[in-house]
């Protein structure tokens, strides 16, 4: 085990425009020792809140290893949970005296006696839509099948519904029938209470889709048993990954996605370092900045490699007035330190992206963001057989699918940054327009109202909100991949889909 | 900081620590597509299933090969596509299936 940090507590006590709602508290143990938290935190939050930043060592090379994504999608935030190696603490809750245990390299076999303890896998019938994923694509399509009377079940992989819109302090653009003047946290509530309310949805947390089987099965693993769910339509909105970069050092505890850093600081306030580089000048990264400063930390600079800010004005102009330094035509070289970060090197790019000899820059920090976008999490989607491609505006593979968001397996929908990274809007927008594609083709849309919303909402969105040349680059993308019916029906013929939904 | 915290490796994925050079090294060997260095290396194949390392190796292959990505044969994911206990498996009820009979992946 490496050797621990001082202790402290990291925890955001005052803070200019939020207030932390914390739950009770609770103790649970690491490596023995005591530590405190508040319920609804996660496992890697609430250690890393007490100053515990490395919670493994890698398999094979024994590298020091710990918080990065922090929603679940990669692999850094390993650690033993009552016995059971491999948990992602990241998604997991703290409860009342869980043991936590540092996991060294490659985990045991559990013995048959400790760990988890199954139940009967639960077979679900009938259930007119599964929802993947429960953030904002998830949930507006979730309400808006349910709200012409089809039965939904959402599964989220998070113990916490409403996706990255719970990290997003900032407020929303636009009017208020798109949530227009909330910040992104009150979004999530309004739709999970306006879920809540739905009497026709079902909602499983900590569940995750693993497959799609014959005759239209798909496996749903919960935290204590498997559901075997038949639905009639899915609507998948697994969301996205943060893209990393390869330079030395980039496994480091204290490299952090900028989402990453994101989820701590403004979804369970603990503050993610005090000295920090960021790397990548996008709105992400500008915006991350911006809320370090407020949360108290000292951005030391922001890396990017084009010869501009590639945020939006209004965002650009927050991080201006406080005169934090951008070094543009830069990128980070290494980052160094000795089991965590202790600093990072940048260096000039000539025009070519080529790092110039001689132009390097040492920065002490303690925390580097990697702020370089997003790709599409659609492994589930490809698994069912839809067919996917490459497409670099919409940040990786995406599937082929028409205006109403079927893909190239009938029935399944996709919705949201897993249709291609775009931001929580137009997810929202994107959802409602798949739950009410599978509401029209159910048969459900007795009085023609849902096709009606339907057109007007895809008008909307292609001729209104993707008409700003802020976007520009997203709709090209997502022109790419939107396909006609019949050009649909040609793909199925090449690419026959292994199931069906839709029956 | 003395010389050993600068000398890290570039880690291309984390579950199974493979580096920029065994990737680099496997595409010289003669790996000229995804599939080939899925199998050579392992990566995509580690708990989080390939989610970080497989978009850095699609970025380092197109460049050193000149190709586009979808020429890389960008590998299938199959069932389950994410670690699944085997605790929970071993509790699966029988379902009659139209056909004859188990789940096969899609």
């Amino acid at each position: 085990m490496p050797g621990m940090p001082p202790l402290k507590d990291r925890r955001i006590w005052e803070h200019p425009i939020l207030t932390f709602k914390r739950g009770r508290r609770v103790k649970f143990y690491f490596n023995g020792n005591v530590v405190e938290g508040y319920e609804g935190e996660s496992i890697a939050a609430a250690l890393y809140a007490a100053g515990y930043d490395v919670f493994s060592r890698s398999p094979y090379k024994g590298r020091a290893r710990g918080a990065f994504c922090m929603i679940g999608k990669c692999s850094s935030c390993f650690a033993v949970v009552d016995g059971v190696p491999n948990t992602r603490t990241c998604v997991e809750p703290i409860r009342e005296g869980v043991k936590v245990e540092f996991q060294e390299g490659l985990a045991e076999i559990p013995s048959a006696t400790g760990g988890l303890e199954g139940k009967d896998e639960e077979v679900i019938e009938g259930v007119d839509v599964l929802v993947i994923g429960g953030g904002p694509a998830g949930l507006a399509a979730a309400i808006a099948a349910a709200k012409h009377g089809l039965s939904v079940l959402i599964v989220n992989e998070h113990f916490k519904l409403g996706g990255q819109l719970i990290k997003q302090t900032h407020k929303f653009f636009g009017s208020k029938d798109l949530f227009g003047g909330l910040r992104g946290f009150q979004v999530a509530e309004e739709l999970e209470s306006k879920v809540r309310s739905m009497r026709n949805v079902r909602v499983l947390l900590q569940a995750t889709a693993y497959g799609f089987f014959r005759d239209g099965w798909v496996g749903v693993a919960g935290k204590d048993r498997l559901y075997r769910v038949k639905p009639r339509f899915v609507i998948a909105a697994p969301g996205a990954a943060e893209r990393h970069l390869a330079f030395p050092g980039n496994d480091l505890p204290g490299v952090m996605g900028a989402g990453g850093a994101q989820t701590l600081m403004n979804e369970y306030g603990i503050l993610p370092g005090d000295e920090v580089l960021v790397v990548g000048s996008g709105n992400v990264g500008v915006i991350v900045s911006y809320q370090l400063l407020q949360a108290g930390a000292k951005v030391k600079g922001i890396v990017e490699i084009l010869p501009y800010i590639g945020a939006w004005f209004v965002h650009a102009a927050k991080i201006r007035r406080y005169g934090v330094k951008v070094y543009t035509r830069h990128t980070i070289k290494e980052v160094w330190g000795k089991d965590r970060v202790e600093g990072a090197t940048i260096v000039r790019v000539d025009e070519h992206f080529k790092p110039v000899p001689g132009s390097e820059t040492d920065i002490p920090c303690d925390l580097v963001l990697i702020a370089v976008g997003l790709t599409p999490d659609t492994r589930l989607l490809a698994q069912a057989g839809a067919v996917v491609t490459w497409v670099p505006e919409l940040g990786g593979l995406v599937p082929i699918r028409t205006k109403y968001l079927e893909t190239s397996v009938p029935g399944l929908f996709i919705a949201g940054d897993a249709s291609g990274i775009e931001e929580a809007t137009t997810a929202m927008i994107e959802g409602e327009i798949a739950g009410l594609s599978a509401v029209v083709r159910a048969g459900a849309d007795d009085a023609g109202n849902a096709a009606e919303r339907r057109e007007a909402l895809l008008k909307f969105l292609w001729d209104e909100y993707r008409a700003s040349p802020v976007v520009a680059k997203a709709k090209a993308g997502k022109l790419k991949v939107t396909v006609s019916e019949d050009e649909m029906e040609r793909i199925r013929v090449s690419n026959p889909p292994p199931v069906r939904f839709g029956s | 900081m003395g010389e050993e915290v600068r000398k890290h490796p570039i880690i291309i994925c984390r579950c199974r620590d493979v580096t920029l050079d065994d990737v680099l090294k496997a595409i010289d060997e003669g790996c000229e597509d995804l599939e080939c260095i899925k199998r050579r290396l392992g990566l995509g194949m580690g708990p989080c299933q390939g989610r970080t390392c497989i978009p850095l190796v699609i970025g380092i292959m197109a460049r050193r090969l000149g190709k586009k990505p979808d020429e890389l044969l960008i590998p299938k994911p199959r069932a389950p596509v994410t670690p699944i206990p085997v605790s929970l498996l071993l509790k699966s009820v029988d379902v009659k299936v139209e056909g004859e009979g188990g789940d096969e992946n899609a």
